[in-house]
């Protein structure tokens, strides 16, 4: 970190805060890398691509997965040299619980749309996001220098389809840098300088967010609205009252930088010797401790995981290191939810509550690969409220703790609102996967040879492998996004898996009645190719409450010996059986046989495909 | 005291072929030349070196396996037999089998092997249709097996020819033709294993690419029963799960083996069980014929190191061996043969499940398995141990 540098803050008027925002690839991260470059905050061999984000998983995918801030100068046309704090947003729907907090943060957004793509799914998310925020939006067409570019088609379809008026959008090229003069100069000129901030009034900054760093401790994002953050100064965050001596007061450049002050509008960070992110409550409002605010910010609605799934380690042996392995990555995560759970099909595990699909496709990613674990995901499931026949509403977290029928009196999904664009000649595709997913259709309208429909959807059904067929079916050209839309009661049922006439406690699931049947017919062949054949015959049955619904059968092996065994094949022989016994400590007792871990394992596997 | 201690019998392995059969995953290869004198140097290298450890043990049989013996030069067999005598007490009654395929070239060995001491042959027969001989890579057609059998009849004692059954969509009914066709030329002994799918083999390759169906389990049942019934008729009931001899034609040297006694295994990819200081001791020469050499000539053997084998492994490979065998194992034999207590090893309520199902016969004193318990011998060894 460098050396503190400025004792005086910047007069409100050249404050200009803003967020980029845009549907996922269409060029947020790389149009931040050549904003920071020409506002020299970062020297050429500093540069690399996508320099907001940070960590592996996120250069990977070539994804934003924390919203990023960063504070650069910029002198416009008028002479006056303007501080600019940008935030690089989230695009995917899983973490738009993120963007709205940096939208919050801002007044104004940069609306990047991928000039050969035109308006998507989340582009349009995202605007209604920002509106919602009451931001000034500078659309920018992008990537003009492609080929394919169609910019007055883009231009066109954000009137039409947004309703945003694109007479004055910024045609640019992140990668050549084309238009970004003009992008710097629209900044300064058309977005509005922060609203509130009074500097003689007393400290009221917003907790934007907050992550563990091994050296700095728990960083907090801030953006101050009235009076100022000092070093030295006590605070007091407001939510669960707790004091704390500010240490460190600084900005990103992207670089850390120390500073001695931050002042009304600005964006900064802090540091206050806090050990762990849990005390530091996204949305909050931070003051003077001796002499704080009246009124605290509204703040903002705490994330509420909403897809479940069960983590086993492959290897029983590393249950510890996968509980030490999540207490990690929640460190930085406070969205991650997971509690310890035991199945009699996987062992020991933990039960994990996520923002969405990708939010647990990257949690999973993150144990495998920077913390070297072998993972078995459970399929994933959402939150169903349970009325009781006593009145009373339970949460079902897990299907396998679904409560006896007969004390059931109704039982209630969440549902999303989906928004899909699609090009036409895919539509009926779609409208034909949204009917068979039980969706009830609220909207279709055209725009520009594309249609936008509008589907209200049981996420129980989005998180089977819904996003998946949307891709396939469209070939990859629909986009999707969705918002919470309540919950609604259906006439759901426990399906259950048995073995044996055991209960496979891993595979039990919520369905509908209606699509039971199906669901179960294709488990239950599935287990029939994936059980290993045995010197016994093995049942396998779908159920559901006490009826069976589908079953088949693994017949008996008749024959299973080695022809030709002399002398030095003990060894080899040997080997094998080893294996066997190995694998059995990865064996479950199903009746008097022994099912492999694996089998199960593969079975959930297939139900992503 | 352990059983046989004194006895011991040798396998010696010569790793090369005229040609790699497609669906033979055992260590042998093509070869194009190869350096018989430096090889016989390195076995009697070997051998001394074993005389010097083993040397107070009576010697019942040895074996020269393959790969392709019939290979050899019957002076290099000579001069490791009479090796052997010299180093060792030899048995009264000493079985030294070689295992021969029979292309000409090999025929016209048999006289020189018999005059070496080789007193009882093996023959890589494998099918008595042309057409099939064909499909399984084999060198030689039906005229040459016929021949090697009558002049193996001639030259040894004792022979024995090996038969491959199930094979590519071979029927039972043309398989008990073949069959009732070849058992006149039987003498007492015949090996009728059928063929199993390699992995790393071409036919592995081939099969899984659908070229070609062989027997499931339930046909492959069917084909071992029909087998069984044709041999008992024969007078040559199986005494193990893919050998059929008539009473003490039995191959001494593979008796070994399957009673878990001492053998000592020399050449490349050979390995050995035997007791020294009251240790049992397995050992497993390198299996590519070049470092096997290399290591024989500079350490005296090609073993890696050798390794005891610890009470439960004993049973477990006791009991693996035993179960083979027709008449199974004592349980003394299995509880001398590893220090382990049977009730130790084997879990009580499976061996019960395994009685009623009619797979495994016992008495307290002796354990075998029925042939539908035979036909499920890898399932359940491990379903019968703790
Ligand atoms: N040709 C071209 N490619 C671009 C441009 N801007 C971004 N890209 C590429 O588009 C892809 C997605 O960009 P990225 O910045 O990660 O998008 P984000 O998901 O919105 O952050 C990357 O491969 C970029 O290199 C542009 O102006 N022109
Ligand atoms: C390793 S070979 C050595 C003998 C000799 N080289 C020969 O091929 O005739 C011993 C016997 O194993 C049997 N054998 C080899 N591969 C086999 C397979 N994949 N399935 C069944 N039997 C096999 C054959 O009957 C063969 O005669
Ligand atoms: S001749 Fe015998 S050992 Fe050699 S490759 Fe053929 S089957 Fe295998
Ligand atoms: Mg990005």
């Amino acid at each position: 970190m460098g050396m503190s540098q400025n004792s005086k803050t910047k007069p409100i008027n050249e404050i200009r805060n803003f967020a980029i925002i845009a549907h996922i690839d269409h060029g947020k991260s790389t149009l931040a890398d050549r904003l920071i470059q020409q506002c020299g905050g970062l020297e050429e061999r500093e540069m690399q691509e996508q320099v907001l984000d940070n960590t592996d998983i996120e250069r990977e995918r070539g994804i934003t997965i924390k919203a990023q801030t960063v504070r650069l100068e910029h002198t416009a046309k008028d002479g006056i040299t303007y501080q600019l704090n940008l935030m690089d947003t989230p695009g995917h729907v899983d973490f738009s619980y993120e963007v709205s907090r940096s939208l919050a943060s801002c007044e104004g957004s940069i609306l990047v749309v991928d000039a050969s793509q035109g308006v998507e799914a989340q582009t349009l998310a995202n605007v209604y996001q920002a509106l919602d925020n009451d931001h000034e939006i500078i659309p920018v067409i992008n990537k003009i220098d492609l080929p394919a570019a169609d910019p007055e088609k883009v231009r066109t379809e954000i009137e039409d389809v947004i309703g945003l008026d694109a007479s004055d959008a910024i045609l640019a090229s992140a990668k050549t840098g084309a238009g970004i003069n003009d992008l710097l100069e629209a900044i300064c000129t058309r977005l509005p300088p922060p609203h509130e901030g009074e500097a003689d009034k007393t400290t009221k900054a917003l907790l934007v967010d907050s992550w563990y760093d091994i050296y700095l401790g728990v960083v907090v994002l801030v953006r101050v609205i009235d009076g100022y953050l000092r070093k030295g100064q006590k605070i007091k965050f407001m939510s669960n009252g707790a004091t704390r001596e500010i240490d460190r007061v600084g900005m990103f450049t992207p670089k850390k930088v120390e500073l001695d002050i931050l002042g009304p509008g600005e964006m900064g960070f802090i540091t206050a010797s806090i050990k762990d992110i849990s005390e530091t409550n996204v949305g909050d409002t931070i003051t003077d401790e001796k002499k704080p605010c009246e009124t605290a910010l509204p703040g903002f609605k705490p994330s509420i995981p909403m897809v479940f799934c069960s983590f086993y380690p492959a290897d029983a042996g590393e249950f510890e290191k996968l509980r030490e392995s999540l207490g990690k990555i929640r460190l930085n995560d406070a969205s991650l939810h997971y509690e310890p759970e035991s199945s009699q099909a996987l062992g020991l595990g933990f039960r994990c509550g996520f923002l969405g699909l990708l939010h647990m496709e990257i949690i999973q990613e993150r144990l495998e690969r920077e913390f070297d674990l072998d993972l078995i995901p459970t399929a994933p499931s959402v939150v169903y409220k349970i009325n009781m026949t006593n009145n009373t509403q339970v949460e079902l977290y897990n299907p396998v703790d679904m409560p006896d029928v007969v004390k059931i009196k109704s039982i209630e999904e969440p549902w999303i609102k989906a928004t899909i664009l699609v090009p036409d000649e895919y539509l009926g595709g779609l409208l034909q996967l949204c009917q068979d997913r039980r969706g009830v259709q609220v909207d279709l309208t055209y725009a520009g040879g594309r249609a936008m429909l509008i589907y209200r959807l049981p996420l129980n059904e989005v998180v089977f492998d819904f996003y998946d067929r949307l891709k396939s079916i469209s070939k990859g050209y629909a986009s999707f996004d969705y918002e919470l839309d309540g919950y609604g009661e259906n006439d759901l049922v426990k399906l259950e898996i048995r073995v044996n006439e055991e209960p496979v406690d891993a595979l039990a699931m919520i369905v509908h009645r209606a699509s039971a049947e199906k669901r179960g017919r294709q488990m239950c062949e599935r287990l029939k190719d994936l059980i290993p054949r045995q010197m016994f015959k093995i049942a396998i049955q779908a159920a559901i409450g006490g009826k069976i619904i589908a079953r088949e059968n693994v017949s008996a092996l008749r024959k299973d010996v080695t022809a030709k065994c002399y002398g030095g094949d003990i060894t080899r022989k040997k080997k094998l059986l080893e294996k066997q016994k190995k694998g059995k400590a990865k064996m479950r007792q199903y009746g008097n046989v022994e099912i492999p871990q694996s089998a199960f394992i593969a079975a959930l596997k297939m139900g992503d495909e | 005291m352990r059983p046989n201690l004194h006895q011991l019998a040798i396998y010696f392995h010569w790793p090369f072929c005229l040609s790699k059969c497609p669906y033979c995953d055992f260590n042998a290869h093509a070869f194009d030349s190869v350096d018989h004198e430096r090889y016989q140097k390195a076995y009697q290298k070997a051998l001394a070196f074993y005389a010097e450890k083993l040397g107070d043990r009576e010697i019942t049989s040895v074996f020269f396996g393959g790969g392709t013996p019939s290979l050899m030069k019957p002076e290099m067999v000579a001069v490791l037999l009479s090796d052997i005598k010299k180093h060792w007490k030899i048995a009264d009654d000493l079985e030294v089998t070689l295992e021969a395929n029979p292309t000409s070239v090999e025929i016209e060995k048999f006289k020189a092997f018999r005059e070496a001491g080789v007193n009882r042959i093996s023959l890589g027969i494998q099918s008595f249709i042309d057409k099939d001989l064909k499909f399984l890579g084999r060198q030689h057609d039906v005229a040459q097996a016929k021949r090697a059998i009558e002049i193996a009849d001639q030259c040894f004692d004792r022979y024995s020819f090996d038969l491959i059954y199930g094979r590519p969509d071979q029927t039972i009914k043309a398989w008990e033709r073949e069959l009732k066709e070849a058992l006149p030329f039987a003498k007492g002994h015949m090996s009728l294993y059928q063929l199993t799918i390699e992995r790393s083999t071409p036919f592995y390759m081939r099969y899984n690419r659908g070229e070609f169906n062989v027997p499931d389990d339930i046909d492959g049942a069917e084909f071992y029963h029909v087998t069984q019934g044709i041999m008992e008729d024969a007078g040559l009931p199986a005494y193990e799960v893919s050998n059929h001899a008539a009473l003490g034609q039995e191959s001494r040297h593979n008796l070994v083996y399957w009673r878990y006694q001492d053998y000592i295994g020399i050449g490349a990819g050979a390995h050995g069980r035997f007791c020294m200081n009251g240790q049992k001791l397995s050992s497993r020469d390198h299996s590519a014929p070049e470092v096997w050499m290399e290591r024989a000539e500079s350490q005296g053997h090609g073993s890696h190191e050798w390794e005891e084998i610890a009470p439960e492994d004993k049973f477990v490979e006791s009991l693996m061996m035993g179960l083979r065998l027709s008449k199974g194992i004592s349980i003394s034999a299995l509880e001398e043969n590893s220090e382990c207590e049977f009730k130790d090893q084997i879990k009580t309520e499976h061996l019960k499940t395994a009685i009623k199902e009619g797979w495994v016969n016992f008495d307290e004193r002796q354990i075998s398995l029925t042939r539908e318990g035979l036909l499920r011998l890898n399932q359940i060894i491990p379903y019968l141990l703790r």
